[in-house]
């Protein structure tokens, strides 16, 4: 038998063995611990294997990557800050952090604002699962594969370039769509728009469900028009899911990489930190440099997480 | 840089022209694997196969990582499959596109291939200064290797006295290549005069040049080749050698010369398109207006590799296309040439990696590879060059005054990415030549410093 096989079925049948086991193991063990101390073991021994996998795979390469980032290229001697030195003084990598700011603008005011406006105005008609569908679409694709289409796309030469083939119907001499510094970034962005907007509507969609058609039927009995709904009743009552889809765009905002790495490798002003940071790590052989990027990468995103949980255990409370 | 077909297996991942490749594929070397007359008994088993009877027999397997893929992949595969019959030894090839990575992670984490290819000299010597690399002196039969090779590809693998990386395959760079059906000027005796019978052929639709730097995530490393063959030329070997090793600035007067030349060479009076075709076309299908007709443009310069794409790609058959060395422009620096090829290096010390290193630097081995087509040898004992273009290019090989590698494949990987970008950004906008530069300058006095 393929030596693969074997191993899928070790995996498919010996990992929820081994969960059990490990459950059955530990209850056993309780059933000789004094009563009034085992309702307080359970819990940590119940959470040991997770908090294990947390800290091998999630805890000690965070601490390990902020320990590389004060080291040198091969993590062998101590340099202090001078990898963020280099961050903070490099035009490269800071023209990687505004694009960064452009992305998480225009990403998630594109992909939110639009899967709003989608989400609205397909909610009273028939066809909408259609149109849905068709929306939603591009989730299922993968940043590279969309990459590679939207390449095409943008092709500069009409036969292949659908953009430019469009253009040169009226005439319009081929455009260079990825090379023409800053509007590139924006074409950029608009591939990982058309990819979440599906996202945002669906979820959207479903917020818009959910509120109450009593709640807009008294207001339309006391004369509110459509925008006046919109304003006073829609929109506040969805603002809790737009926050959650936002914090989500965002996060992948400052992911953006494959995008980038596929359609231009961050040449032509392009550059953003997460293709930054793998030319360093896997091109430069720079752990130094490649890890104080991910640090700062990281620092970014906390704020946004720390919204993300506020906001989650303010719902919690309302419940 | 790496060499092109490094960057040409980049290009395929980077995915722009996969379909470059598909129409290299269908060609390709697989009739060549015929030789299992010889007939193991060993045929399939690999793994268990007991190393007993005939000598020449070692069975196990031996890992390679390299970065040729399709056509490429077929040739690498019809070149092991006498060794594979002879000995037993099952090659495992991978090709990745992304083989620095796998080795960068795999030397910091000791998982590594048993043999593999190198993205460039100047990754090699930073593995074999760390250990990674094993040398090579008791593993090749040296002497052999020494008196078959060029010394120049030999001193290009050795690091610290010792060998620790050999050529499988070669390419001569810096051919200036024209269609005979549109150019009848001859060969140009310097620079100068072949602008001059440009200028004399050139007509509304037809400029001198055809340029394309798109190469994926590699891309602009078409012009890095320009610039280092005008820099050898103009300047000389010492001044290319200085600028390699990082001790020439960028904004020196002879690298800022060698910059303006090639301005002139992608401004938009005298190259197909403008430069936003240059920077919009892939470097495997730059040369396709020259086929076209009318023509778009009289000369191409790229790498001997590049005829399987003028076939594949611009539709060109084989009277279409003829090459003429770039010619002097320094009359001081005569006869130089730069060229590039496909490194390879052992990790992992085992009797089956030991087997293929020494069998892959003998010419019976290059020969199959050579004979396939698209690729020269370093072995001075491969002669079966498969048509007259492959068999010129070698000859420029062989006979160079003053040969140097590719340089920017020397540089440091931090080096040689800005190189490229700098292409893409002067050619571009020529205007920002002394800040792109500068910029150069500036990695130039980090990227040198490991």
């Amino acid at each position: 038998m393929d030596e693969r096989l074997l191993t899928a079925a070790i995996v498919i049948v010996g990992v929820p063995a081994a969960l059990v086991g490990y459950v059955l193991l530990i209850e056993t063990i309780l059933r000789f611990v004094p009563g009034r101390i085992a309702p307080r073991l359970r819990p940590i021994l119940w959470l040991l294997p997770a908090l294990t996998f947390l800290s091998v795979f999630l805890v000690y390469p965070t601490i390990d990557t902020v320990r590389r980032s004060l080291m040198d290229g091969f993590s062998e001697n101590f340099v202090g800050l001078a990898n963020y030195e280099y961050f903070f003084g490099s035009g490269e990598t800071l023209g990687a952090l505004a694009n960064n700011v452009l992305w998480i603008v225009f990403l998630t005011g594109g992909a939110v604002g639009l899967g709003l406006l989608i989400a609205i105005l397909v909610d009273r008609v028939r066809y909408e699962p259609w149109v849905k569908a068709v929306i939603f679409l591009p989730m299922a694709i993968s940043f590279v594969a969309a990459g590679v289409i939207w390449r095409f796309m943008y092709d500069f030469r009409p036969e292949s370039g659908t953009l430019n083939a469009i253009v040169g119907t009226f005439g319009v001499e081929p455009v260079g769509w990825l090379n023409t510094w800053p509007w590139n970034t924006l074409f950029l962005i608009f591939v990982g728009v058309w990819m979440q907007v599906g996202f945002a509507m669906v979820i959207l969609s479903a917020g818009l469900k959910g509120i109450s058609t009593e709640l807009l039927e008294a207001a339309r009995v006391d004369g509110a028009n459509e925008l006046q709904v919109f304003r006073g009743i829609t929109f506040p009552l969805l603002l809790p899911t737009i926050a959650v889809i936002s914090t989500t765009v965002i996060i992948i905002a400052l992911k953006a990489f494959d995008i980038v790495y596929v359609m231009t490798n961050g040449n032509f002003g392009t550059e953003v930190l997460a293709n930054r940071m793998y030319k360093e790590l896997f091109n430069f052989s720079q752990f130094g440099r490649g890890s104080a990027v991910a640090v700062i990468l990281f620092v970014a995103i906390v704020p946004v997480m720390l919204f993300n949980i506020k906001r989650f255990r303010e719902q919690e409370a309302i419940r | 840089m790496e060499s092109p077909f490094i960057k040409r297996r980049r290009l395929v991942a980077g995915l722009v022209a996969s379909m470059l490749v598909i129409g290299a594929c269908s060609d390709g070397g697989a009739a060549t694997s015929a030789p299992a007359a010889s007939a193991a008994p060993t045929e399939d088993g690999g793994e268990s196969a007991a190393p007993t009877e005939a000598g020449g027999e070692i069975g196990g397997s031996v890992s390679v990582i390299g970065t040729w893929g399709g056509a490429e992949q077929d040739a690498f595969l019809a070149m092991v499959a006498p060794f594979e019959a002879e000995t037993g030894i099952k090659v495992e090839y991978t090709g990745t596109r992304d083989l620095n990575a796998v080795l960068t992670t795999g030397v910091a984490s000791g998982i590594l291939p048993d043999l593999a290819g190198l993205p460039g000299p100047g990754q090699m010597r930073e593995f074999a200064t760390r250990g990674a690399l094993k040398p090579l002196e008791d593993v090749l039969d040296i002497e052999a290797y020494k008196s078959e090779t060029s010394p120049g590809f030999v001193e290009l693998g050795t690091v610290d006295g010792q060998v620790v990386g050999v050529f499988i395959k070669a390419a001569v760079k810096g051919l200036i290549w024209y269609n005979p059906n549109v150019y009848t000027g001859g060969v140009p005796t310097s620079w100068d005069d072949l602008w001059a019978k440009a200028g004399a052929a050139a007509t509304g639709d037809t400029k001198p040049w055809c340029v394309g730097l798109e190469s994926g995530p590699a891309s602009g490393w078409p012009g890095t080749d320009w610039i280092e063959d005008l820099v050898i030329r103009q300047s000389g070997p010492d001044v290319y050698d200085a600028w390699v090793a990082g001790t020439q600035t960028w904004s020196s007067p002879e690298i800022k010369a060698a910059f303006e030349a090639f301005g002139e060479v992608v401004s938009e009076a005298n190259t197909h398109g403008g430069s936003n075709y240059v920077l919009n076309t892939g470097f495997g299908s730059g040369a396709n207006p020259m086929f076209a007709d009318p023509p778009g443009c009289l000369f191409h310069h790229q790498a001997s590799f590049i005829t399987s794409f003028f076939q594949d790609e611009g539709g060109a058959t084989e009277g279409d296309y003829d090459f003429f060395p770039m010619p002097d422009i320094n009359p001081s620096f005569t006869g130089a040439a730069t060229g590039a090829g496909d490194l390879f290096g052992m990790f992992n010390d085992t009797p089956q990696a030991r087997a293929l290193m020494a069998y892959l630097v003998t010419a019976d081995a290059q020969a199959i590879w050579v004979g396939i087509g698209g690729a020269l040898s370093g072995n001075k004992n491969v002669t079966n060059y498969p048509d007259d273009v492959s068999a010129r290019s070698a000859e420029i090989l062989a006979n160079a005054t003053v040969f140097r590698f590719d340089g920017s494949d020397l540089m440091p990987e931090a080096m040689n990415s800005a190189f490229w970008s700098a292409m893409l950004e002067f050619t571009q906008d020529q205007s920002k030549l002394d800040a792109i530069l500068a910029n150069l300058d500036s990695v130039q006095a980090t990227a040198y410093a490991e």
